[in-house]
């Protein structure tokens, strides 16, 4: 289940988020990692420090990369300017396979730099489908989508969360990027049962899992990346893995990034639920 | 209500200012009733104020990394006054954070209300810092260099390389940025929620006695200088990055010149050779 056409049949194991504070250690020490998982939008520039940063970092390990801005699911057509410059990174780092988010971020030309929920409607099931298959096809790479964290929930929705992912990515026929911690907060935020959605997820579909931290407020929990990973979204993980076998993982921290040995040991906490061969 | 009008609707509650205290409007909140549910916890005003409240904060804290010698400057709290009024007319047009400070000079211009007490210092840092973004991973070009240069002729015309900004300032901001840019911390996108403006450090105001300089904004090495020029130097290389042909530029520049003219060959020559020395000119078909 690990090696699939959804992320390349590629054979990663644990991998962490490249992040500027970062930058001196894994230069100076060269730790070894699995894989870094990058940002796209950092290094879709034209030139300067961050492609000779990324550069440096290819010349040594591996690379996905992981977008937060192609906004699958804004009604508006995709951008062409921002499908060419990451056709270029594509290029650039041979990522196996490629995630963005299954959400929406844009309105007329307009950017919220987030990750926006969807209303689960069939119609919008089918432009973010249709929407996946045209940015697959000019970016010649497999694609997986990633469920977001959630803070709130349509009037129009005409099924379940997990219930919209399958009918998207039945549609697209692409990956889905499992985030199990997504899966707890909006778990903790709508009231319902993660083992729920966990069970819906096509294990076949399933190209990588994100873990991370999330911060708890009085009303809802917020994806935050700035904490370790807690114990039910480690016991969501193990149930993950049971389901859909050894995959590549990556742990989230963006927010009040800690030093790189303790990002990494968090990391590899995955270790333990991964079988020996691919926990490296 | 399709997925195009719910977009439209619930981005313009996300983007409309935030009210007293950061919370969302009223007309906001009447907005998103017909849009989003309440549960058990969360009203749907309550629900829409987290995501409001994220993008604001996202997008002021894009604002006050690119631009710290403009805050500075302002004071933080005006800066903050600032940004907000920007962003709410001017909200972002790109998928990168990035360009989110592009259009801030121009605005800034017309909008000296918001430029503190001092706004001729305020629109030369913010210019300055903006050309920073650009020197910092703008577009760079095949370089044109000195053996392209061994036979200069009058007809020639020069391209320079597009991550270059030449500026003609009131104040000496170079040396203000280098100043403030050192407490600067480094930024991303990255796909976390954000729902607090990350800490904001008290930074000395700063203010500065007029000196007019010229300065070009560049990168070396992956690295942003800035380069202080004389008057002619800069006037020279900002009529060929104009287009004009060298023998029109010098005129331009020297035509009333009174210095001798082996002197003043002595001079250009120079100036030729530090700047393809450089790499700050390009090919001009723009060959890659």
């Amino acid at each position: 289940m690990a090696a699939n056409k959804f992320n390349g049949n590629s054979d990663y194991g644990i991998g962490i988020g490249l992040r500027i504070p970062h930058y001196h250690h894994i230069f100076e020490h060269k730790p070894t990692v699995g894989w870094f998982e990058i940002i796209s939008e950092n290094f879709m520039v034209d030139a300067g420090r961050p492609l000779a940063v990324l550069d440096q970092i290819l010349e040594r390990y591996r690379v996905v990369q992981h977008g937060v801005s192609m906004y699958f699911g804004s009604a508006e057509p995709l951008n062409r300017e921002h499908l060419t410059r990451l056709k270029k990174l594509v290029k650039r780092t041979k990522t196996p396979w490629l995630t963005d988010h299954l959400c929406w971020g844009s309105v007329d030309g307009r950017y919220t730099h987030d990750l926006l929920p969807m209303p689960y409607t069939f119609e919008a099931a089918e432009l973010t489908a249709s929407k996946i298959r045209e940015a697959r096809d000019f970016l010649e790479v497999p694609i997986a989508v990633e469920n977001v964290s959630s803070y709130a929930e349509f009037h129009v929705s005409e099924m379940t969360e997990w219930q919209f992912l399958n009918e998207v990515v039945e549609r697209a026929d692409c990956g889905i990027l499992l985030d199990v911690n997504n899966i707890y907060v909006s778990s903790r935020n709508h009231s319902f049962d993660p083992y729920d959605y966990l069970n819906a997820v096509p294990a076949e579909r399933v190209a990588q899992i994100h873990i991370a931290g999330h911060s708890k407020f009085e009303k809802y929990i917020l994806d935050t990346h700035d904490h370790p990973v807690i114990d039910p979204v480690w016991e969501l993980y193990e149930h993950a893995i049971r389901k859909v076998g050894a995959t590549p993982t990556l742990l989230e921290w963006d927010d009040r990034i800690p030093s790189f040995d303790e990002v990494h040991a968090e990391a590899l906490k995955a270790a333990k639920y991964l079988p020996a061969a691919v926990a490296k | 209500m399709n997925l195009l009008e719910l977009q439209r609707r619930m981005a313009g509650a996300i983007m409309a200012p935030l009210g007293a205290g950061d919370r969302v409007t009223r007309a906001a909140s009447a907005e998103v009733g017909a849009i989003l549910t309440p549960n058990d916890r969360l009203s749907s005003t309550e629900r829409l104020e987290i995501y409001a409240k994220s993008y604001w904060y996202r997008i002021l804290d894009g604002l006050y990394d690119d631009f710290p010698g403009l805050r500075a400057i302002v004071g933080v709290r005006a800066f903050d006054r600032l940004s907000r009024a920007y962003l709410a007319e001017m909200p972002s047009q790109s998928y990168t954070l990035r360009n989110l400070g592009s259009r801030l000079p121009e605005w800034l211009a017309r909008h000296p209300e918001y430029a503190g007490k001092n706004p001729a210092l305020a629109l030369d840092i913010v210019r300055l810092e903006w050309a920073h973004v650009v020197a910092f991973d703008g577009p760079e070009e095949k370089v044109l260099g000195p053996e392209d240069l061994l036979e200069l002729t009058p007809q020639m015309t020069f391209r320079l390389q597009p991550y270059i900004s030449l500026l003609a300032l009131e104040y000496p901001v170079d040396d203000l940025h280098l100043r403030v840019s050192q407490l600067a911390e480094g930024r991303g996108d990255a796909s976390n929620a954000v729902m607090r403006h990350r800490e904001r450090r008290a930074v000395k105001r700063f203010t500065m006695q007029r000196e007019a300089i010229y300065v070009a904004v560049f990168r070396k090495d992956d690295s942003v200088y800035f380069r202080r020029m004389t008057a002619d130097e800069f006037r020279l290389l900002d009529a060929l990055r104009g287009g004009k042909p060298v023998g029109e530029a010098i005129d331009s520049v020297f035509g009333e010149s009174a210095l001798p003219v082996e002197e003043l060959r002595t001079r250009i020559e120079e100036w030729f050779r530090s700047w393809s020395e450089a790499g700050w000119f390009c090919y001009p078909g723009g060959e890659a």
